[in-house]
């Protein structure tokens, strides 16, 4: 894919992360910070992607830890969001 | 046909995650937007693993469950006071992954080498930069700024360096200059945020999330993928948005704060008159409490430290139902060590979140409240940030606890906060400190509101 393509992609990604963002209310900011965390765990796909190609031990061995690593964010990062979240109860009095 | 599942199912993918941080937005659909994230995420992983096309799956997706046994263990263990290391920790792994991607792509000789180094680099900052601010969160003997001298400038020598090495890489095609730009860019991390002071974690702490962002980026324009360079940016500019947030609020800059520490300050203190501080008591405070038609209660780092919120919680429902008084929470956005720890405190102790308000929405109501009761906080209510230019806080915005008819300080001691800057507010004639642990005194009060 041409690189102009993909940097297009990512200045409108630029735009909707900042408006997305910019709407959360300052009292979910640590679990938006978890859910990044665990949605920044996408570059499991890299990992994946990268088992591929088998270029010796070294590179098995990376990109198998990649893997593990992101693994451990997503469901790590998931996981202590619907912890933090359920802490948050509905408003009764506003 | 498996490429048309593959790509729809990466479209849905990134849909459903930026769904998930767009139901964020309010408590009421933040738990549904968790599960559509983790659809998302599923539903990616699958594709992914469908389009390699491998003869043995065992192994990938033992991996991924291994992960996934650490990450949920990790997650369901963490204290809820000990969050600001976790979000650290996992700063720190997203990062990671992305350096052991970046070598994995070197070996199997990929063309995208520019966008591989940044990957690279920025990933290394983001790992050894997350221990670091791990560290400082965890050992308190850490959190001090550290510095030696001319850090600034072998800093800067050493980022000359690393990018003199990634144009070597990129002419000369050397493995070995891959791995050595790899160590570099850790030692980067650590000289980065050695300096950085405690009460500015929370701006590194997202400064971190959204270098393991960028890192994500990197890696999807070296591999060409779409999906990563969406998802990338939106974790990316989530976390500079909330970078720039805490700055802000604290009146800093990014680059200052990264330096570190604060500028010293005019230690020329008025020796001359000696300032004394009303000392109260907590049944002084549970008199007038009681007295009282309107609390507000200003939570900072102390309470966490002390694990203060359920005593809180406690004196705030007693105040409530025993005494009809309005008692209402105000929040700093840099109050304790990340973005939005204390509503998470709050949160964990039951605390209604219709009750917790932030600095702008409840400013105007300490000139009618009676009581403020600020509880382990200081800089973020400090008076001179608005009345002193020569103060090195001058121009943060501070809660207006000063306009409250009776002013309780909990702390441990009267000393000065992070910043060093003495608080006139101690020793105002409307002032009270309460000396002690802040869980203990506000438990105290607690038993004589009962009585």
């Amino acid at each position: 894919m041409d690189i102009w393509y993909l940097l297009n992609i990512l200045m409108l990604a630029c735009f909707v992360g900042y408006f997305s963002i910019k709407e959360v209310t300052p009292a979910l900011h640590s679990p938006l910070m978890s859910v990044s965390n665990a949605i920044s765990g996408i570059v499991i796909l890299g990992a994946l992607i990268t088992l591929k190609s088998d270029f010796g031990v070294v590179d098995t061995l990376c990109s198998y830890l990649a893997c593990f690593f992101a693994a451990v964010n997503i469901f790590g990062g998931f996981a202590v969001s619907q912890r933090m979240l359920e802490m948050f109860k509905t408003g009764k009095r506003k | 046909m498996i490429n048309f599942f593959v790509n729809t199912s990466y479209l849905i993918a990134s849909t459903c995650m930026i769904l998930a941080i767009k139901m964020l937005a309010t408590p009421q659909t933040a738990r549904r937007g968790n599960l559509v994230g983790i659809m998302g995420m599923f539903w990616a992983i699958v594709a992914a693993l469908v389009s390699l096309k491998l003869d043995n799956y065992w192994l990938p997706i033992a991996v991924i469950l291994s992960g996934a046994v650490v990450g949920v263990f990790m997650a369901l263990r963490v204290q809820i006071t000990a969050l600001p290391q976790m979000i650290a920790i996992l700063n720190g792994l997203g990062g990671l992954a992305a350096v052991f991607i970046a070598i994995s792509e070197v070996l199997s000789k990929s063309q995208n080498d520019v966008s591989n180094i940044m990957s690279l680099i920025i990933g290394g900052i983001t790992f050894s930069g997350s221990i670091i601010a791990f560290g400082k969160l965890n050992f308190p003997r850490w959190s001090k700024s550290i510095s030696f001298a001319h850090q600034n400038l072998v800093n800067l020598l050493l980022s000359l360096v690393v990018l003199g090495f990634a144009f070597g890489y990129v002419l000369q095609d050397h493995v070995e200059a891959f791995y050595a730009l790899a160590l570099m860019a850790m030692v980067m991390g650590i000289l980065l945020i050695l300096p950085v002071g405690g009460a500015d974690i929370p701006v590194i702490i997202a400064f971190l999330n959204a270098c393991s962002g960028w890192a994500g980026v990197c890696v999807g324009l070296s591999l060409q993928s779409p999906v990563l360079i969406v998802i990338g940016t939106i974790v990316g500019t989530g976390g500079s948005f909330l970078a720039y947030t805490m700055t802000r609020a604290l009146n800093r800059s990014l680059l200052n704060i990264l330096i570190g520490g604060m500028a010293a300050p005019n230690s020329a203190k008025n020796a001359d008159e000696p300032k004394i501080a009303n000392v109260g008591s907590p049944a002084d405070a549970a008199f007038l409490m009681e007295n009282a038609g309107k609390i507000i209660i200003v939570p900072g780092f102390g309470m966490a430290a002390a694990h203060a919120q359920h005593a809180l919680k406690n004196m705030a429902d007693v105040l409530r139902n025993k005494y009809q008084v309005d008692v209402k929470f105000a929040i700093h956005p840099v109050a304790g060590r990340m973005p939005g720890h204390m509503n998470v405190l709050l949160a964990e102790a039951n605390v209604d979140y219709g009750d917790v308000f932030e600095l702008d929405d409840i400013n105007g109501e300490f000139q009618d409240t009676d009581v403020a009761y600020v509880i382990g906080a200081n800089d973020i209510t400090n008076p001179q940030a608005k009345t002193n230019p020569n103060s090195p806080i001058y121009g943060m915005p501070i809660l207006d606890v000063a306009k409250a008819k009776t002013v309780f300080f909990v702390k441990r001691s009267l000393g000065t906060g992070y910043s060093n800057v003495e608080n006139p507010l101690f020793f105002a004639s409307n002032t009270f400190m309460l000396y002690g642990d802040a869980a203990h005194i506000t438990e105290e009060i607690v038993k004589y509101l009962e009585a």
